[in-house]
């Protein structure tokens, strides 16, 4: 083991479920051909709602028993990790154990272990004699990553990062920082959401006025558009296999990219509403740890939301790091397809940008009819993929409630 | 309520508990945990369901009556009983 504070760390494999996805060739693909994954639920209290929805098997890697017992977020959290793990190659049998990290973003968790509780008693009359012995198991905040741990047998750190909508980008990050100290030698890290099955999430934003609404369930989430009225909740995941860059070598593994800059800082504004000026100052800030000019950056993937300020504001923040003199940086958002899946939603808009460094395409935005004069970057690919000169660079923002703010830059990786 | 009636309707909770076990050929005499695998979780899963299911109080003084199907048949059928002469 070689680590150092300089130490190059890169991604070797990619484990994902998206609402049109479940693996990350399938949800490129979906992304190239417009295929947005929004549909209609029943949500408890609520009636019919429209969410994105992950339709992966969870007894491709658990028992029946596993699934009774565990969290819907777990759940997501295994099939990523798993997938992760089986499409970066690596030998998992000959890896100790006890040097594996796992680090899981999450906006939250246990509302819906609770919610169900609630529920549950209140068919018994409010009697807590039939809350569930589950329910703490279910709800510590560090279930996710616990429940992947003991179905893989990992016996490193295992736990989650509380970072709003951003925790997707920390989970990478936070890896990233764990292999530079050599506290592990392999990291599974990324972000998950298991958010639509929590009503309180829904009502929460419906009271909010940032629940979005729109006949055609497909064409709901449309960040930058005239007619955007909120956001879709969506669950998912994104594990990513990381490795210091000799490790990943030795054994031959496939790179996907290497992380080259990140920065996380707080608005300390509002409570809900973001604030360009810290959003900016943010992604600068990533840019110098990269050693990067803004022009530097050839795909920015936008955190956009769709709520009608909130678009506007980091459409702000990026007009003051990327003005008008960056021809060759394109911008795009991923929400348009899928809603927005909280804590995965970082990882999993990565995860659809990473092909571009192959194919020199850019997905586009979708759902974008009457573009919003506010919103208009140069730069947007709005609606049809783009066929671009040079992917080197990805920029990926991640904004999160309570003002923390993420920007993860990965290059192509270049030995 | 007979012993094989009470053993039945144990068995239909284990199914739910432990989905995954083949309960066809449970051995009554033998202790369910020397033949499934079933953790104390589990069996507070079990104490649960008749709770829930059936109205039956197990007290966690009484939870090694429910060792075996033969020693829950034992231990729940005159319950059951006693529960149905009631209503």
């Amino acid at each position: 083991m070689k680590q150092s504070q300089q130490s190059r760390i890169v991604i070797t494999g990619v484990g994902l479920t998206a609402p049109n996805g479940n693996s990350l060739p399938e949800f490129r693909q979906n992304l190239l051909n417009g295929v947005a994954g929004v549909e209609r639920i029943e949500v408890r209290y609520m009636g019919t709602q429209l969410a994105g929805v992950c339709h992966f098997d969870p007894l491709k890697y658990q028992k029946k028993k596993e699934v009774r017992v565990g969290t819907r977020a777990g759940s997501i959290s295994i099939y990523c990790a798993r997938e992760a793990l089986a499409d970066s190659g690596v030998s998992f049998e000959t890896l100790p154990k006890d040097r594996i990290g796992i680090y899981v973003g999450c906006t939250e968790h246990g509302n819906v272990e609770t919610e169900n509780e609630i529920y549950n008693i209140s068919k018994f009359n409010y009697d807590t004699k039939f809350w569930s012995h589950y329910h703490n198991p279910r709800t510590v905040a560090n279930n996710p990553a616990g429940e992947a741990s003991l179905n893989l047998g990992i016996t490193g750190p295992a736990y989650t990062i509380g970072a709003a909508c951003a925790a997707g980008n920390l989970g990478l990050i936070h890896a990233s920082q764990m292999l530079r100290l050599g506290e592990v030698d392999f990291a599974v890290c990324g972000g998950i959401s298991e958010s639509i099955h929590t009503f309180g999430i829904f009502a929460g934003f419906k009271s909010q006025n940032a629940l979005a609404t729109h006949e055609d369930p497909k064409q709901a989430s449309r960040p930058f558009d005239m007619a955007r009225n909120g956001i879709v909740i969506a669950e998912g995941g994104c594990l990513y296999t990381l490795e210091r860059l000799e490790d990943a070598q030795a054994r031959g593994a496939k790179i996907y990219a290497e992380i080259s800059g990140y920065h996380v800082n707080s608005d300390a504004s509002d409570y809900v509403l973001p604030n360009p000026v810290r959003q900016a100052e943010c992604v600068r800030a990533a840019l110098r740890r990269g050693g990067f000019e803004a022009q530097d950056i050839h795909i920015v993937n936008t955190h956009a939301t769709a709520t009608p300020l909130g678009d506007i504001q980091e459409c702000e923040a990026i007009r003051a790091v990327f003005g008008t003199g960056c021809p060759d940086t394109y911008i795009n958002n991923t929400k348009s397809y899928i809603g927005h899946a909280m804590g995965a939603a970082g990882a999993l808009e990565l995860a659809g940008n990473l092909p571009s460094f192959d194919d020199l395409i850019v997905h586009p935005t979708i759902n974008v009819d009457d573009l919003d004069p506010q919103c208009a970057l140069p730069g947007l690919v709005l609606n049809q993929p783009r066929k671009v000169a040079k992917v080197d660079t990805i920029l990926n923002n991640s904004f999160g409630m309570l003002g923390i703010n993420s920007a993860l830059i990965v290059r192509r990786f270049v030995p | 309520m007979t012993k094989d009636e009470c053993k039945n309707v144990v068995l239909e909770i284990i199914a739910d508990i432990a989905p995954d076990e083949d309960l066809s050929n449970v051995k009554p005499d033998v202790r369910l945990r020397d033949q499934m695998q079933l953790d104390s979780m589990d069996f507070l899963d079990i104490v649960m369901e008749l709770r829930k299911r059936h109205g039956i109080e197990v007290p966690e003084s009484e939870y090694m009556q429910l060792a075996s199907l033969d020693s829950c048949a034992e231990y729940l059928t005159p319950k059951f009983n006693a529960l149905a002469a009631k209503s």
